[in-house]
């Protein structure tokens, strides 16, 4: 250590204490100027994030009133219409937390509203990774970390809502139990050993607890910490933009502006939270009452997060397979654990799906616009659809009585309906995105129209076309020139067919296919051309307007003067 | 059957249709069962009364109905429902119905409460059936909430929600809200059992419990919500739509200012 | 730069030597065909040109971070102020708790104050130019790769994993089996399920009587109107529920009476099951196990509200629509000596949600 930097004030001895057994010295030069990109979508995960941290603090302080017992009392406290019912200690001190400490019932629905927010952000942030393609490589790994948060928020979550034991929660129990019954094989073993013995038992409240509490929040961090430090490492993805390049990133630094913005940001959603909390109830458990396996309430429906699974159990046909002395109960089977295992399999292999289709095994920092990459896009909005359309089918009675039609109508609708429209949408998507990428190379050439209209000395009329920015050119030039591969020979040099170029050719075509109408960008030519075309077009107006002859304006339009001078309508 | 309703809006008479079938098959049943379970109230109606009620009858009602109650291609029998069903049925505004629909609506009554009366008496004089209820049956000032709440629970929240908001049952049928329900009507659905809903006489809840449920649907309908706006009490459903919706729009509009470039 | 990364060959491919007013050159292009255009080399906010601007923008920082602060405060005062069960009426919400309303109001607007006030703060006056960072390759160098590949040999080769393949696979061997242990000691987490399933106390006696749920009194056939429900469990359950502490018994043996005119009643599981139109069928789902007793008496459906399979009580409880694959279990009843409705023997089959062994 060189003399220069022997601290002589407090801050400086207390930086000195610490570099001298940790070298934060080394951390914080190598790390405090980091550089971030700005933009709205990149600050989803950030909300998912804070969620969590929200999740930790609210529900620290819910563990120390809550009571994870099965064990039945009759509730005594303060709300009357509960008086003297049995209910578990879970269910009492529930009510408890609610009515009779203060900023109790502020807690709870702080922390159910955070956990509602936090696999919402989660999807959202996901949502926002797969159209803009930064799950590529080399970000396939953070992608799969990020499926599996997913999955554990659901999990976390749905034990979270089963640990008060009201009716809402017992129902949503015992349909878990129901599913977990019908596994092949093991399902009754499974189900014996979690709740104990027969549905409902005595255990199940505790168990959910500790796992709740314990081992899945555990994973859940360990899993955002390797998720974030991934982030950090590889640095984050960037849209294209002035001088943003696949080699850089353009943004702010960490310290000062970074820290200011996202610690102002972890404040404001924890402010929204609170206010929601304050404003909005939410799991009215005293309402729903105690959970007993002889009630449940019209309208019963999980949390957001698990209304696909509800329905696709619902909307499922009722198929059985009775053979042989067993019972294969295909209309839970299926909905429930084949479809899902699907559903997140496809979703955590799609980075390699896609790299497979493409051929493209690039590393990637800059973001595709998702416009510029419409098979991939309407692929995400058709499993976007399907996935909504299981959820409506989860709300059908909801709907059934908002709207006041039939029930089984409805249902029957959906089950049409959920393999209808995801291809639809697909269409849709697809040619919305192609005609959007038309759009932007029209804008690029010909600029925005002002509305200003221009009378030429010969009588012509022309609209004023302006520029783009800097900013909306560079996002629209920023665009990769896709090449798709090139469909190979089916015969060799000598005319033999080669059977196995099949793989090859299947590859090629599926390349084509995904990027096969993409627009391409204009040339540099024509870019030039259209530039000099704007400041032709700005020269004209400026003359139109500087020579102080007789012009006037009606009605928006500007009249330049005619050969003789006079002006005419 | 069950494809009649579900044809229904072509067809506007086959709801009737299917009304007329449930009713008739309920009122001949009614004429078949013990007569314990009824306790008819129509002998106090005066002479007065009843022509009062066949007036009205013939008026509103018979085109449906038949002119004797009897039944018609429109309308179910009504020999044997009893005053209270009558009393329900047009206090609460469902009779007379006002278009043939899959099920009758709440809506406000036609007559006033002494034309109610007077049909009642008039209908209950075609058969024996349960009559009106005494005030003294659904006075619930002495009852006991916390019990209605888990009869409520146990008997009611299936159809009607665990909040008394109603809720779906099949072929576009469904329970109503119990929200606007007087102790009075709440005392007549149970022991008439109208259009889908199963017959709880005194018999099977005795006139103590219905006291403990009409005060804890009061209850309902007076309710606070301590946390704050309830959303319909509809569960999480609406929860999730003000999630998606107002939540995070707002913080995703705070993103948009976060990310917006500073002029 | 390694040769082998697939990056652009230099990290400043977008150039610098553009103005970023004016005429643009639309010359540089990365390998990927994008044109890159020039950075703006400085954002000029109101803030970096106007001091009073600045000045102004730093007032208001100021106001936020004092009105965050003059919410916490309140906030303490709310949780004093108010009980935890006081009730305010506040427009457009109703009458919610006071405590949550202004606790939650004051604490939520503080904290979104806070966090304004550093946005703000970060957005006006802190550096409004962007900073530039570069990339670098994620793949390790040549000489990297080929130490850390001839180390890990080094390593392997001296701890004698291949050579010494006795160690190997008696170790291999040893791991497999230690997972063995942790997963019987799981076991004990529940009974086997054994015959559990298949067996409700209605068939513990030969005739158990039926107790009205609600009211909690033995039924008699008279009590039931025609078009009725009952809820109904078995004569005894709480004793057993008491001894066992828990709500299983109930999960199975709950049932629904219906009483429908003889005539209606098209078909019944097992002739006679009925006593004199009174049907008793299990109350717990045959899809998921919700119990249902949303029954429609006129058409004589029962809707589960979970999953909305729905069943015809008067066509021996076919399944009718919906997921449930199975019918709903009827239970045979008749009446004991004293006129007492009584189950007669157990359900015929499992009650409630398949599961593989039911066969």
């Amino acid at each position: 250590m060189s003399t220069s930097t022997t601290p002589t004030t407090p801050q400086g001895k207390v930086a000195d204490f610490l570099d001298e057994r940790l070298s934060i010295s080394k951390a914080i030069k190598s790390n405090i100027s980091k550089v971030f990109p700005d933009h709205w979508s990149f600050m989803l995960g950030e909300v998912a994030l804070y969620s969590f941290i929200i999740l930790l603090l609210s529900g620290t302080y819910l563990t120390l009133f809550f009571k994870p017992s099965m064990v039945e009392v009759i509730y005594n406290g303060p709300y009357v219409p509960l008086k003297g019912v049995k209910m578990s200690e879970a269910f009492a001190s529930t009510l408890h937390i609610s009515f009779d400490v203060r900023g109790g019932l502020l807690m709870r629905q702080i922390h159910h509203w955070a956990a509602l927010f936090f696999i919402g952000a989660m999807s959202i942030h996901m949502f926002r990774v797969f159209f803009t393609g930064a799950f590529r490589k080399p970000r396939e790994l953070n992608w799969v970390i990020g499926t599996v948060l997913v999955l554990l928020g659901i999990v976390e979550g749905f034990m979270g809502y089963s640990l008060p034991d009201d009716l809402l929660s017992g129902t949503g129990l015992r349909i878990t139990q129901g599913i977990i019954a019908a596994v092949p094989v093991v399902g009754t073993y499974v189900s014996f050993g979690l709740f104990g013995g027969e549905f409902p038992g005595h255990d199940v409240v505790a168990r959910f607890y500790t796992l709740h509490i314990l081992l899945i929040p555990g994973l859940i961090l360990a899993l955002v910490g390797a998720h974030l430090m991934m982030v950090w490492y590889q640095k984050h993805t960037q849209w294209p933009g002035p001088g943003r390049t696949e080699g850089n990133v353009v943004g702010y630094r960490l310290f000062p502006v970074y820290t200011a913005k996202a610690g102002g940001f972890f404040f404001v959603v924890l402010g929204i939270t609170t206010l929601i909390s304050a404003l909005v109830s939410i799991n009215p458990v005293w309402m729903f009452g105690p959970y007993t396996p002889d009630q449940v309430s019209a309208g019963s429906q999980p949390d957001w997060y698990m209304g696909f699974l509800d329905g696709a159990v619902r909307v499922m046909p009722n198929w059985e397979i009775n053979a042989l002395g067993h019972t294969l109960s295909l209309n839970l089977i299926v909905p429930a654990l084949v479809l899902p295992g699907i559903m997140t399999t496809l979703l955590g292999l799609y980075p390699w799906i896609e790299a497979w289709a493409t051929g493209d095994r690039r590393e990637h920092h800059l973001l595709d616009r998702p416009r510029n990459a419409p098979v991939r896009t309407a692929l995400g909005v058709m499993s976007i659809s399907f996935y909504l359309m299981l959820w409506i089918s989860g709300a059908n009675d909801i709907i059934a009585q908002t709207f006041r039609l039939s029930i089984n109508q409805i249902t029957v609708a959906l089950r049409v309906l959920l393999f209808v429209v995801p291809p639809l949408m697909f269409m849709l998507t697809k040619r919305w995105c192609l005609s959007l990428q038309r759009r932007d190379r029209e804008k690029v050439l010909h600029g925005h129209e002002t509305g200003r209209i221009l009378r030429l000395p010969h009588g012509e009329f022309v609209e004023i076309h302006a520029p783009l920015s800097l900013e909306e050119q560079a996002e629209i030039l920023g665009k990769m020139d896709v090449a798709p591969m090139a469909l190979p020979a089916a015969t060799d040099a000598n005319g033999v067919a080669q059977p196995a170029a099949w793989k090859a050719r299947m590859q090629a075509k599926l390349s084509q296919w995904f990027y096969g109408a993409n627009v391409s960008l204009p040339t540099r030519a024509e870019l030039l051309e259209a530039q000099s075309h704007f400041e032709h077009a700005d020269a004209l107006e400026v003359e139109a307007t500087n020579r102080h002859r007789t012009y006037e304006a009606v009605g928006g339009v500007l009249l330049a003067p005619t050969e003789d001078g006079s002006s005419r309508h | 059957m069950a494809n009649i309703s579900g044809s229904s809006r072509r067809r506007p008479y086959a709801g009737a249709v299917l009304l007329l079938a449930a009713l008739t098959t309920t009122g001949a049943a009614y004429a078949v069962t013990t007569s314990a379970i009824v306790s008819p109230k129509s002998a106090a109606a005066s002479a007065e009364q009843i022509e009062l009620g066949k007036r009205l009858f013939t008026e509103g009602c018979s085109s449906c109905h038949g002119l004797a109650g009897q039944g018609g291609s429109s309308g179910p029998s009504l020999i044997g429902v009893g005053a209270a069903a009558v009393d329900f049925q047009v206090g609460t505004g469902r009779m007379p119905m006002a278009q043939a629909d899959t099920q009758a609506m709440r809506k406000p009554p036609v007559y006033n409460q002494e034309q109610i009366d007077a049909l009642a008496a008039y209908v209950a004089s075609f058969g024996a059936g349960p009559g009106v209820p005494d005030p003294s049956q659904y006075d619930f000032s002495n009852a006991n909430v916390a019990r209605g709440g888990e009869i409520y629970r146990l008997n009611c929240s299936q159809c009607h929600n665990y909040a008394g908001k109603g809720g779906a049952l099949s072929d576009g049928k469904y329970a109503p809200s119990v929200m606007k329900a007087t102790p009075k009507q709440i005392y007549e659905a149970m022991i008439t059992g109208p259009q889908g809903m199963p017959v709880f006489s005194d018999a099977q809840i005795p006139a103590k419990d219905k006291q403990d449920i009409i005060a804890y649907i009061d209850y309902l309908q007076n309710a606070p919500d301590p946390g704050g706006a309830a959303l319909g009490r509809l569960g999480p459903v609406t929860e999730t739509v003000f999630m998606f919706t107002a939540a995070i729009g707002a913080v995703i509009a705070v993103t948009i200012w976060i990310g917006a470039k500073s002029r | 730069m390694a040769e082998h990364s697939n990056l652009p060959a230099s990290p400043d491919a977008g150039g610098h030597d553009e103005a970023a007013h004016g005429a643009l050159d639309y010359g540089t292009r990365d390998e990927r065909g994008r044109f890159i255009l020039p950075l703006e080399e400085h954002h000029q906010r109101i803030t970096d040109v106007d001091p009073r601007a600045a000045k102004r923008a730093e007032r208001q920082v100021a106001w936020l971070f004092v009105a965050g602060a003059a919410c916490f405060a309140g906030a303490v005062a709310a949780f004093v102020g108010f009980s935890s069960h006081e009730l305010i009426h506040v427009p457009m919400l109703g009458n919610v708790s006071a405590s949550n309303f202004w606790l939650g109001t004051l604490i939520g607007l503080g904290s979104f104050f806070l966090g304004a006030a550093a946005i703000h703060w970060a957005r006006r006056l802190m550096p409004g130019d962007e900073a530039v960072d570069y990339r670098h390759s994620l793949r390790g160098d040549e000489d990297s790769r080929a130490s850390a590949i001839e180390q890990f040999k080094r390593g392997a080769a001296e701890s004698g994993f291949l050579s010494r393949p006795l160690v190997r696979r008696t170790m291999l061997g040893a791991m497999a089996l230690f997972p063995l242990p942790l997963v019987v000691l799981l076991a004990d987490l529940g009974p086997a399920p054994k015959e559990k399933l298949r067996h409700t106390m209605w068939g513990d006696k030969p005739a158990t009587r039926i107790i009205n749920q609600g009211s909690g009194e033995l039924v008699r056939p008279e009590h039931l109107a025609v078009g009725g429900l009952i809820n109904a469990i078995p004569e005894g359950l709480e004793k057993v529920e008491e001894e066992a502490g828990t709500q299983n018994e109930r999960a199975k043996s709950s049932i629904i009476l219906v009483r429908m005119n003889p005539s209606e009643i098209k078909a019944q599981q097992g002739q006679g099951w009925d006593y004199q139109g009174i049907l008793a069928y299990s109350k717990i789902c045959t899809h998921v196990g919700c119990p249902i007793s949303l029954y429609q008496q006129r058409t004589h459906a029962l809707l589960c509200p979970c999953h909305q399979s729905t069943f015809d009580l008067s066509d021996a409880g076919r399944v009718v629509f919906g997921p449930a694959a199975r019918h709903m279990p009827q239970l045979r009843i008749g009446v004991d000596s004293e006129g007492y409705l009584v189950s007669l023997g157990d359900f015929a089959e499992p009650v409630g949600p398949s599961f593989w062994e039911r066969g």
